[in-house]
């Protein structure tokens, strides 16, 4: 597994981008079987196990979060089509060609409590396996005492954590000490952890990997784990900036903001008076997101990680026939409540005008 | 005492020589060729030949004599900020700093000040710090696992690290076998299990077995078997120290330390210090094997309380979800469970059920809820029976325990599923169509457990291809949380949320209605929630393994 395993493809017809395609048509027309017996297929024509799985389920999967957020499908067809995906990897984790004898150390793959998105964690879990490591998979949100028992009880020379939605970070970090608390060493992947995966270096842990190959290449070469004395080392000492409390209180206070920002949108947004009940809810909701991921970026202290969910907010809305603006009216008022929260203050801006770039970029103004 | 007396040839030296008579400290001069020129009282005690005409060199120990000779070179170290130079050595017992100052004839000053004490309080501190890092350290250490395996290598890891050139640790295993861990300084940890006889290594066999109670004691390096030496250790080993590690009431392990040499490493020059060791080591290696029994007796207990993985059964999808109200439990209250029936028809019989209370407590007593469930599955037909049965059994047991439940009787008839549901005291189930219609199942009755007698009304549910009956309980609608907090989840979002989900298949439903209230309920408290989906496979070849053969299908 050392070598690029795409060059080991010959046969055209089970070239991952035909594969991408047909295993794309069955999700789409929800046809389970179909996916599987394409996937088992290939590998009987010896396309290699771990290429099926992320040069194939991986990149469909992508497709389907893709096609939810332009609204080219409900978040229904989405869990529909990921449950398929599921099917294809337990078919393919099934097949005589994925058979592999664990040949180095125990490791524990896990979602940070609150995700509910296991596949990437899944299929490292098939990869890591596929590679000769013996895989406790534990699946979406983990809690933390579960993890840790786990840990205890087994005794795996890295735990592998994933989380792709940002606000779930704060949680990732307490997760991410107390398995180094408990002995493991951690390896964090996934979109939460930032592009760079700038967000697993200011948490503390021990490796951080783009993807589930570099995590398996990471793993073979060995995952030191970053020996902090638990008599001297806090948490916090890696987020001095928490020291001015403005997360924790925006955090504390978070369905307070979004009642009071309600209101105002009530007073300063006309159109909110016409909503329908469950229109109201959904702003609400927005609302609610606006307020969690800037209770995360106060955490991180980074406002890359609002501006950025500002951004693709901006764009989930758009094609939803939503009007962005309430978006821009709806930061401007939560600005209006926090007037003592200096660094709330400044990222609320960097979202404000972020989102006037994204808005002067993509076109004609909605709204 | 005429050699303090005045100096003459300068101005300065004159004043300064008051001060050389009377230092208490021994005081120098000697001239560019290395002759003592003068000295003061302090200087004749401390060396008794260094009269005046005397080569320095030949009074003084080697150190001070090089000292003299290095004065010469353009060494800077050890300057200080007066131009003079520092150096150190012993004088016979006791440490002294002798510090040079050039001298504009060319001659030098030494004055030499006694630091015995100092260096002495010096070391100790060193050693204290050193003792008190490994301290630390090997608390931070052990502390951290709860595993057995990596207790043992920690240990072995610590001990060669600051006790012996290379470590062995051996535990009994529950099995009666020896599990060993070994750290070479240099070398890599390994972790063997091996089924060897102790009396080969008598004081071994001794530590581990802790009656009589031994000390730590040598054992012949030319008697070791070679599976508890540690691999690759370089150089003979002259050194065997066996340390017995005490456990609770009973020893944890022992630890078996190697030597080369019969060098200061050899810890028995600081008992103290391996006794604290070896009680830490002992103390974290019988915490980690009594966590391990622990948990083996809780799984070996919990299996037939967690709730039960579903799948397609008599070509009926089902699916299940649990979250109980305590992160840190797997299990509460509420319980859903599925037998496949083996009659004709292969009717399944599916119950999901809230017993009063949170909880462990509570876990168990559903426990026997199910149980009684799974004895009367065989009349799966006749739920009324069922709830009479069940009923008559909790209001006379010793309990007062009483619950709600639903029962279901499904079966597939050609594409289609047909269900029997009937609530006790329970939320009827909710039906999902295809087109996203939201059906309540038209069921009621009392709860059991309170009443001498109970009734309930049963419903009959049709499922077309794709639809959907969801078994819920309580915890899932009276979950509160949301956008702008305390806000109930409520039957209405629920029938919402389901409708969205029409078509889905039962586990992606479940998982859907999961998804939204765990994210409805956020980090704050709720009950127990449970779900069970029943659903019409979709598509024809979804359903292969149907019992019904296909030439039934249609209208």
């Amino acid at each position: 597994m050392t070598a690029d395993p795409r060059q080991a493809l010959s046969t055209g017809g089970y070239a991952p981008g035909t594969l991408r395609q047909q295993l794309w048509d069955a999700v789409t027309r929800r046809d389970e079987d179909a996916a599987t017996t394409a996937a088992l297929t290939a590998l009987d024509h010896g396309v290699d196990a771990e290429v099926m799985l992320l040069d194939v389920v991986a990149p469909v999967q992508r497709q389907v979060g893709t096609e939810w957020a332009a609204n080219r499908i409900s978040v229904a067809q989405e869990h529909a089509a990921t449950s398929i995906n599921d099917r294809v990897i337990a078919a393919v984790a099934r097949h005589p060609v994925s058979r592999t004898e664990p040949r180095f150390g125990r490791v524990i793959v896990a979602c940070v409590d609150g995700e509910w998105h296991a596949m990437p964690a899944r299929l490292l879990a098939e990869v890591l396996r596929l590679r000769g490591w013996a895989v406790d998979f534990l699946g979406a949100q983990v809690p933390a005492p579960h993890l840790v028992a786990h840990i205890h009880q087994t005794g795996p020379d890295v735990v592998a954590l994933s989380s792709s939605i940002p606000t779930r970070l704060p949680i990732a970090h307490a997760v991410i000490t107390a398995c180094q608390a408990a002995g493991a060493p951690v390896l964090v992947g996934g979109a939460a952890f930032g592009r760079d995966g700038r967000y697993a270096r200011l948490l503390g842990a021990d490796a951080w990997a783009p993807d589930a190959r570099a995590a398996g290449d990471q793993m073979a070469a060995g995952i030191e784990r970053r020996r902090r004395s638990p008599s001297t080392y806090e948490p916090v000492d890696d987020l001095p900036h928490l020291a001015d409390e403005e997360h924790a209180r925006v955090s504390r206070s978070a369905s307070d903001l979004v009642k009071r920002t309600m209101t105002s949108l009530d007073e300063h947004f006309p159109a909110m008076r016409t909503y329908t009940e469950q229109q109201r809810q959904h702003t609400a909701e927005d609302i609610a997101h606006i307020v969690d991921f800037l209770a995360t970026a106060l955490y991180v202290d980074d406002d890359d990680l609002f501006t950025t969910f500002i951004t693709w907010t901006a764009d989930i809305l758009t094609a939803r026939g939503v009007p962005a603006r309430s978006l821009h009216l709806g930061l401007d008022l939560l600005a209006g409540q926090l007037p003592d929260f200096p660094r709330a203050n400044r990222i609320l801006g960097a979202g404000r005008r972020r989102f006037d770039e994204h808005l002067a970029d993509s076109g004609p103004s909605p709204g | 005492m005429s050699e303090a007396s005045p100096v003459t040839t300068h101005g300065t030296e004159l004043s300064l020589g008051a001060d050389w008579a009377d230092a208490t400290y021994p005081v120098m001069l000697v001239d560019p060729s290395g002759v003592i020129t003068r000295r003061n009282p302090a200087a004749a005690r401390l060396f008794p030949d260094a009269v005046a005409g005397a080569r320095l060199a030949d009074v003084v120990p080697e150190w001070l004599a090089d000292a003299q000779g290095q004065l010469g070179s353009p060494q800077p170290s050890g300057d200080g900020q007066d131009g003079s130079r520092t150096f150190r050595g012993q004088v016979g017992e006791r440490s002294f700093e002798a510090h040079a100052s050039g001298r504009d004839d060319g001659s030098v000053m030494w004055r030499l000040v006694d630091v015995t004490d100092r260096s002495r309080a010096e070391e100790a501190l060193v050693r204290e710090q050193d003792r008190f890092a490994f301290v630390v350290e090997t608390s931070d250490e052990l502390l951290t696992s709860l595993n057995v395996d990596r207790c043992m290598e920690t240990t072995a890891r610590l001990a060669a690290k600051y006790l012996a050139d290379a470590a062995s640790v051996v535990v009994v295993t529950a099995s009666g076998k020896l599990s060993v861990a070994t750290a070479g300084r240099a070398s890599e940890l390994t972790r063997t299990t091996i089924d060897a006889d102790l009396a080969a290594v008598p004081g071994l066999r001794q530590a581990l077995r802790g009656y009589p109670p031994v000390a730590p004691r040598r054992m012949d390096p030319s008697s070791v078997p070679d599976w508890l030496l540690p691999r690759r250790l370089t150089g003979e080993v002259r050194v065997a120290l066996i340390v017995p590690l005490p456990g609770h009431g009973m020893p944890a392990g022992a630890l078996v330390l190697w030597q080369h040499d019969d060098g200061p490493r050899v810890v028995s020059a600081d008992e103290t210090l391996l006794r604290l060791f070896a009680a830490r080591a002992g103390a974290a290696l019988a915490a980690a094997r009594m966590y391990a029994e622990q948990v083996s007796i809780t799984a070996a207990l919990m299996r037939d309380l967690l709730p039960p993985q579903l799948h397609r059964l008599n070509g009926v999808e089902f699916a299940g979800g649990y979250r109980a109200s305590r992160p840190s439990e797997l299990i509460g209250g509420d319980f859903y469970d599925v037998y496949p029936g083996s009659g004709q028809g292969q009717e399944t019989f599916v119950v999901l059920g809230d017993v009063c209370g949170k909880g462990l407590e509570a876990a168990v007593l559903t426990g026997k809820i199910r149980n009684t469930l799974h004895a009367l599955a065989p009349m799966a037909a006749d739920h009324q029976r069922i709830l009479e049965l069940l009923n008559s059994a909790l209001v006379s047991s010793h309990h007062s325990l009483f619950a709600t439940l639903v029962l279901g009787t499904v079966a597939r008839s050609g594409d289609r599923v047909q269900a029997r549901v009937t609530s006790a005291g329970h939320l009827p189930p909710l039906i999902v169509r295809t087109d996203g219609e939201v059906q309540e199942a038209d069921t009621h009755g009392d709860l059991v457990g309170v009443m001498p007698t109970v009734t309930a009304t049963t419903a009959t549910v049709e499922l077309m291809p794709g639809e959907t009956c969801l078994l819920y309980t309580d915890g899932l609608t009276e979950a509160r949380g949301g956008p702008v907090g305390s806000e109930e989840f409520g039957e209405q979002r629920l029938r919402r949320a389901l409708s969205e989900c029409a078509g889905l298949g039962a586990e992606a439903t479940v998982e859907r209605i999961q998804v939204l209230t765990s994210d409805w309920v956020g980090r704050g408290n709720h009950d127990d929630m449970a779900v069970v989906a029943i659903t019409a496979p979709r598509t024809a070849s979804a359903a292969a393994g149907a019992v019904q053969p296909r030439a039934g299908e249609g209208l």
